[in-house]
């Protein structure tokens, strides 16, 4: 393998690690507030890119518009399923919540089949993103170019919105302690929802980012994507922002250069597999704080 | 009301359940859709009830029920398929010469493939069992398809012919030539479900139950948690496997996507349905879900037209989304299933009956 496809590959890595950061965040977010695995998340991130579909191909609306249309769909879409699915159970037993979380994602991947129907939908192509470039050597398209940058962006925005904002602020307490932060007076329903707002906004434009440079999107396509970024968040410590990304970004370059090196086929139980260690070893991620259970 | 007429009523419901299952065999068509669905139902209720054995009663929330289906079907077809119909079945990779040539009879088949199932969990219980509520469903979950992309790999083209699947797996055969195959997953399952109750009923089982509604306070008590937890999880994939098995037997082909993250919701689904934590209730569901699913929802999927009128929302795929907002609904509203995590009594059957009399007749003295 020459520099030049090495760099090659590990742009491409870097690219999905983007998106799976992107989705990771999501995850680490949720988790963190409402200690529950949103099993529906990487479905979500599925129907954002069927609402791209819509908009693009159905209404033939011009991309631009489409994006603002996609993002504010998936976020309706997220806040609408913790209204009614996940709000409902907040003092019910752990395994309920996930019980239902799984629900949802059985829901979607059921309501996506028959709406759109279980054969490949193509996924509309954005001109300007599909450009190829040419980097020093390394030719690629913008998509794969611009991915890692707006992560970054994204990210950065984020962490400002939680360590410097009042919200943020509330976010923090809510996550540290649901109880005490409610005496205190924050709205705690307001602070889960801007968490699913956040979340879902970002799977949206995750979702775009994926698809584009990918042919099609069938129902099930969120369901592993999904899994290997609740896997990304919980290899960065799940709770922890800086964690899901740095996570994303490992876990999608591990993955390139295993499908690089021809072992596809064995990328997802690769994927797996780390996150089987990594529990067995520090089962609190990388950046992930320790909880002393309480008797 | 009394032991002896507890056993007389339960002996009269065995007998009616027989008679029915005779007369099923005997009075339908060999395609009619009853026999299957019956058939269907005591398969899964099987695998609902291991399920329900690590999940409603142990509290280990386990998402890899498919995996160690998938398991358990492949060992026991890949020793099953008759020798002359092999070459049919692998003609592009070729069976790997350790065991091209052993074919077993089905009843070791069935046990090879529990045994199977439930040594793999012993193995993968090591690391995993140490992992805690959520971390341990993400886990197994991730084990299932471990093992599911594995079975399915080029890698594995000579033993479980990849991504082709198998076929030609034996049906159900008769037992000791004298029982009808019709009757062997019902009386399979029911063993197992039997040997599973007494399981739960022993001393082992009040200390699953006891790490199930608190940990610490189990492992103060004295229960070894490590130990338990292992022989819940190793218990509950042998009869996965052998569930699994009854299942390739009944389908005849299997692939690997057969086993996928649906069909460990889909047991999800009817565990939750019947009650997370009671037997009785995973097996009337296993027979109600399937029974829905297969027979008396199907008419969602088709299109109906009235004169020209066309009826709105029913086409092909109607009935997942259904079934999807029956679990929804049975989640959110009735958390407890249809028998929370009581068993069936008698008792509380007669009782049933009692107290809607009683509910009629204050109705009347109010009006």
């Amino acid at each position: 393998m020459n520099t030049t496809t090495f760099l090659q590959y590990c742009l491409a890595g870097i690219s999905i690690g983007g998106i799976y950061a992107m989705i990771a965040i999501g995850y680490t977010m949720v988790y963190g507030i409402l200690r529950l695995i949103n099993f529906a998340h990487g479905d979500i991130f599925m129907m954002a890119a069927y609402f791209m579909i819509f908009a693009m191909v159905d209404f033939a609306l011009p991309w631009y518009v489409s994006l603002a249309l996609v993002a504010i769909a998936t976020v309706l879409l997220g806040v609408f399923i913790e209204k009614i699915a996940y709000k409902p159970l907040r003092s019910a037993p752990r395994m309920s919540i996930m019980i239902s979380a799984i629900g949802v994602s059985y829901l979607l991947q059921n309501l996506a089949t028959y709406l759109f129907s279980a054969l490949p939908k193509g996924y509309p192509q954005i001109p300007f993103l599909m450009t190829n470039i040419n980097l020093g050597g390394i030719s690629t398209s913008v998509v794969t170019f611009i991915t890692p940058i707006l992560t970054i962006i994204f990210v950065v925005l984020l962490m400002q919105l939680i360590n410097h904002t009042k919200i943020g602020m509330a976010m923090r307490a809510v996550s540290k302690d649901f109880e005490t932060s409610q005496l205190m007076g924050i709205k705690i329903n307001r602070i889960i929802s801007i968490t699913f707002v956040i979340g879902c906004f970002l799977a949206a434009v995750g979702s775009v980012l994926y698809f584009t440079p990918r042919p099609s999107v069938y129902p099930m396509a969120g369901s592993l994507p999904g899994l290997k970024c609740f896997i990304a968040a919980v290899f960065g410590g799940i709770g922890s922002i800086p964690g899901a990304v740095l996570g994303g970004f490992l876990i999608g370059l591990c993955e390139t250069f295993i499908k690089a090196a021809g072992y596809s086929e064995f990328s997802d139980v690769f994927t797996f597999l780390i996150l089987i260690v990594m529990l067995l070893f520090k089962p609190t991620g990388l950046f992930g704080e320790k909880i002393a259970e309480k008797v | 009301m009394s032991m002896k007429k507890k056993t007389i009523c339960s002996l009269i419901a065995l007998l009616i359940g027989v008679v029915f299952l005779v007369c099923v065999n005997r009075m339908t068509a060999p395609t009619y859709i009853l026999r299957s669905v019956l058939q269907m139902g005591a398969i899964y209720a099987l695998v609902a009830v291991s399920m329900n054995l690590l999940n409603g009663f142990t509290g280990l929330f386990s998402l890899g029920q498919a995996g160690f289906m998938a398991i358990g079907a492949y060992a026991f077809a890949i020793f099953t398929i008759p020798l002359e119909s092999r070459a049919n079945v692998y003609y592009l990779y070729g069976m790997h010469e350790a065991i091209a040539n052993v074919q077993l009879p089905i009843f070791a088949a069935l046990l090879l493939a529990g045994v199977v199932a439930a040594l793999l969990a012993f193995l993968f219980g090591i690391p995993v069992l140490r992992l805690k509520s959520d971390y341990f469903a993400i886990a197994t979950l991730g084990l299932a398809e471990i093992i599911r992309i594995i079975i399915g790999s080029a890698l594995m083209n000579r033993i479980t012919n990849g991504s082709l699947g198998l076929k030609s797996i034996p049906s159900f055969p008769s037992i000791f030539g004298v029982i009808p195959g019709f009757y062997f997953p019902f009386l399979i399952s029911a063993v197992c479900i039997a040997i599973i109750v007494l399981l739960i009923r022993s001393s082992y089982g009040r200390a699953f139950k006891a790490i199930r509604e608190d940990e610490i306070a189990a492992e103060a008590m004295g229960i070894n948690l490590a130990k338990h937890k292992r022989m819940a999880f190793v218990i509950s994939s042998f009869f996965a496997g052998i569930s699994g098995a009854l299942l390739a037997m009944f389908l005849g082909a299997i692939t690997s996507t057969t086993f996928n993250i649906a069909m460990t919701y889909y047991i999800l689904l009817i565990v939750v349905i019947g009650g997370m934590g009671s037997v009785t209730g995973s097996v009337i569901s296993a027979f109600l879900v399937i029974a829905s699913k297969e027979w008396w929802l199907r008419f969602l999927d088709t299109e109906l037209y009235i004169g020209s009128f066309q009826v709105p929302l029913l086409k092909n795929g109607f009935r997942m989304v259904v079934f999807s907002v029956v679990l929804m609904l049975v989640v959110l509203f009735f958390r407890k299933g249809i028998m929370g995590n009581r068993e069936f009594s008698w008792e509380g059957f007669f009782g049933l009956f009692k107290r809607k009399q009683k509910k009629k007749t204050g109705g009347e003295q109010i009006g």
